[in-house]
């Protein structure tokens, strides 16, 4: 693990680090069972069969699901296209309407906008300024052409969490089907399929401390949902996604979920501890320091904040040694604001300076401590530097001022 | 316990040592290849890397690679995109055929390789755009097809190529530039690469439409996060295959075909007059059913296949064999044994053990019946 204080890793939303108790269970899959269709003779070996389906289990296991349930993929991106995508071209000629939100991670929207192309209608729903989307309006919105209600669990860029349970019963009540990205949610909150009433749920290995390349759709059987394949061939994973599972990913993706689901109490308390530190930290010694998203409906690893009176750029360069993200890391590269901060109201400025913080199973209060000092150095400093702090400290409203056409 | 002699290297090589190697040592670079930051970078700078080396080993450049989660997904990502026409060889993969249940069929001969001029005849009918998919060499026969034949014929008729070349790749010369291809699918676990990793390899000019959107990763071809892991071990396994030596597995693949046959004359290798991948022989036991064989043999330690090893263990009829004409009844006695980079001689002499006693015991031809 990362233990050079140079650099601190404050990104786990992005990715997380592979836990080295997952990598220790795949690498006998690299190496011994890799492949080898004879493993079964092998006398402390499980076949390479068997181990996905243990790994299959693992995965129902955290969300409560049957593992017959789970379709393998190769991440969270594919387990929305497949499950976006499949759903609204199977049920095609009977429904063509599907309602999702703005805040949505941009696969989920991407795919969306693939169907309207194709003649599916879409709603996006907007949210509520902190971030949560007006269960009313989903209940208006739904009719008798509706399909698919596609809801995150929990979002990539702010981390607050939806009521899925309640969007859940909306849809059973209405006959559609619910479809959440949950790849910010598994290992970090409680879920389950069968109480929240959940049809379709995508899941990402990486973002809960398994490894890159490796994810799951978990498609309910009843009732039966069905999908159209994104990928066809040899007909594994029941037909729904053809392609050689990677074995080794499998077991570690599954080990991942097993010990998500056995320390998820344990762990949020520690990460809820280290990120009030954080956020206290930064509070008390900054002012005009905004919290995007609503600061308690959020999972414990993320914080979202906005530096009014600096630069975007500059309080980025001012902090090289902290791995943040401004943005969701997909769309980092462009320097457009965040859609999802828009979404929220965030004035653009404002936008331009968030950073959004992850804290995970790794982050010690020792670079906690570190990266409070650093952020608030750097703000300072750049502050300093500032003619709108200047005049924010004056008491002149940034807003009332004419400024010059050039 | 008995030494088990693996025979199926074209369902799944084994993993090579070095991938390993490099897989094991990467696991402990973390972050996203997409993030801006020093980790971010450093996984990014790991994945072009490898990018790098497999665009090299094809002579293409970095930016022509897409990688994909599977050799499945790189043809179904060919095979999906705005064609108004697809014409297909009768022997492709699955992977290919079932993308576009819409494609037309073009046949093959007898010995496996595709009908030059019933493909003329489909291209001159076809409606553009057109896009024609030819394997280079098929993975239950490995029979070699004139790819080159095909691409000439296909760009005199304005229509695009796409080869799946899975099977191939490392066992045979692959140059992009030579080759002519638009699109060429590849795979990382055929050549002692990890499972869950591919490639398309695309022509820069051409465009594709992607079968997974979202964040844009892979020049917007192919959204999602990277499996760098894979990645790494992918072009451990290309590096490493360059020093196999492909002419000494020709020729225990020859001395196993000539020895069976020296056993049983009635013995057929379909395809065996085509031009083929020095590894695979696809073998028929006259009146032993190949589920049997496959049985007797995994008995006696050695793994072969009864075709394609795809969704399960369940042995259908082959629909190479049919395309190639061979009678149903006549193609399920059909084994098929790929050979290795590894295989050593003595491993070809005890399985030309086991098939003997599985021959002497099952097979009605057999004069110890």
């Amino acid at each position: 693990m990362n233990t050079n204080l140079d650099q601190i890793y404050l990104d786990y939303q992005s990715s997380t680090p592979c836990d080295p108790r997952v990598v220790e269970k795949m690498i006998p899959y690299f190496t011994e069972h890799f492949g080898n269709p004879h493993s079964r003779n092998h006398p402390h070996g499980w076949t390479a069969e068997e181990a996905v389906e243990i790994a299959r289990k693992q995965v129902a296991q955290i969300i409560n699901a049957d593992p017959r349930e789970i379709v393998f993929t190769s991440g969270a991106t594919e387990s929305n296209n497949l499950a976006i995508k499949g759903v609204a071209t199977f049920y095609r000629d009977k429904k063509d309407h599907i309602i999702t939100c703005v805040t949505e991670h941009k696969c989920v929207l991407d795919s969306c906008r693939h169907l309207e192309q194709a003649g599916v209608k879409v709603t996006y729903l907007p949210v509520h300024q902190n971030g949560i989307i007006d269960l009313d309006l989903l209940e208006k919105t739904i009719t008798d052409r509706t399909v698919l209600v596609s809801i995150m669990a929990v979002n990539n860029e702010i981390g607050v969490i939806q009521p899925i349970a309640e969007i859940g019963k909306i849809c059973r009540d209405k006959g559609v089907f619910f479809h959440t990205d949950a790849a910010q949610a598994v290992g970090k909150i409680p879920l389950d399929v069968n109480a929240m009433n959940i049809d379709l749920m995508s899941i990402s290995a990486h973002k809960m401390y398994g490894p890159k390349g490796m994810g799951a759709l978990y498609v309910r059987r009843k009732p039966r949902v069905r999908l159209h394949a994104l990928i066809n061939g040899g007909g594994q994973e029941r037909g729904m996604r053809s392609g050689t599972l990677p074995t080794p990913l499998c077991v570690g993706f599954g080990e991942a979920c097993a010990i998500a689901q056995r320390e998820m109490v344990t762990e949020s308390a520690h990460i809820k501890k280290l990120k009030d530190r954080f956020y206290q930290g930064i509070m008390n010694r900054l002012t005009h320091v905004y919290c995007n998203g609503d600061l308690n409906l959020r999972v414990p690893g993320n914080l979202n904040l906005s530096f009014a009176y600096v630069e975007g750029e500059g309080l980025m360069m001012g902090i090289k040694e902290l791995s943040v993200s401004s943005g969701s890391a997909c769309t980092s590269t462009s320097l457009e604001p965040s859609y999802v901060l828009r979404a929220l109201g965030v004035e653009e400025e404002l936008a331009h300076t968030s950073l959004r913080i992850g804290i995970g199973r790794f982050t010690t209060e020792q670079e906690i401590d570190m990266a409070i000092n650093r952020l608030v150095e750097a703000v300072e400093r750049l502050r300093v530097m500032s003619p709108l702090w200047e005049m924010a400290q004056e008491g002149i409203d940034l807003k009332s001022i004419q400024w010059a056409n050039h | 316990m008995r030494k088990l002699l693996y025979l199926d290297y074209n369902a799944s090589a084994p993993l090579r040592p070095g991938a390993k190697r490099a897989m094991i040592e990467a696991m402990d670079v973390i972050g996203n290849p997409s993030s801006t930051h020093h980790f971010g970078r450093t996984v990014r700078h790991h994945l072009e890397l490898a990018r790098k080396i497999i665009a090299d080993f094809f002579e293409a450049t970095p930016k022509q690679i897409i990688f994909t989660s599977s050799g499945t997904e790189a043809n179904n990502l060919a095979l999906k995109g705005d064609f108004a026409s697809v014409i297909v060889s009768a022997v492709e993969h699955p992977s290919v055929l079932k993308a576009r249940p819409d494609a037309t069929i073009c046949p093959v001969d007898s010995s496996g390789q595709i009908d030059l001029s019933r493909l003329t005849n489909l291209l001159t009918q076809s409606q553009k755009p057109t896009l024609v998919s030819v394997m280079l060499a098929n993975n239950e026969t490995g029979v070699i097809q004139p790819i080159k034949e095909v691409v000439a014929l296909a760009k005199h008729h304005g229509a695009l190529v796409h080869c799946d070349a899975i099977q191939a790749v490392g066992k045979i010369p692959i140059h992009w530039s030579q080759l002519g291809v638009d699109f060429l699918s590849i795979s990382a676990h055929k050549i002692g690469g990890p499972q869950g990793v591919g490639a398309l390899i695309i022509s820069p000019e051409i465009p594709l439409r992607p079968l997974l959107v979202g964040g844009g990763q892979e020049r917007s071809y192919r959204s999602g996060t990277e499996n760098v892991l894979g990645i790494i071990g992918f072009a451990s396994a290309i590096e490493a295959g360059q020093a196999d030596n492909w002419t000494q597995v020709d020729h225990l693949r020859n001395t196993l075909e000539r020895s069976i046959q020296k056993i049983c004359p009635q013995a057929t290798v379909f395809g065996g007059k085509a031009n083929r991948l020095p590894n695979t022989t696809c073998i028929s036991m006259p009146g032993v059913t190949n589920d049997i064989q496959i049985m007797n043999l995994d008995l006696a330690g050695c793994a072969v296949s009864a075709g394609p090893a795809c969704s399960s263990g369940k042995v259908t009829p082959s629909t190479v064999l049919k395309a190639m004409g061979i009678p149903e009844k006549e193609a399920a006695t059909a084994i098929r044994i790929s050979l290795g980079w590894a295989t050593q001689a003595d491993e070809i002499d005890d399985f030309l053990g086991a098939w003997h006693t599985v021959y002497k015991s099952c097979s009605p031809l057999s004069e110890h019946k």
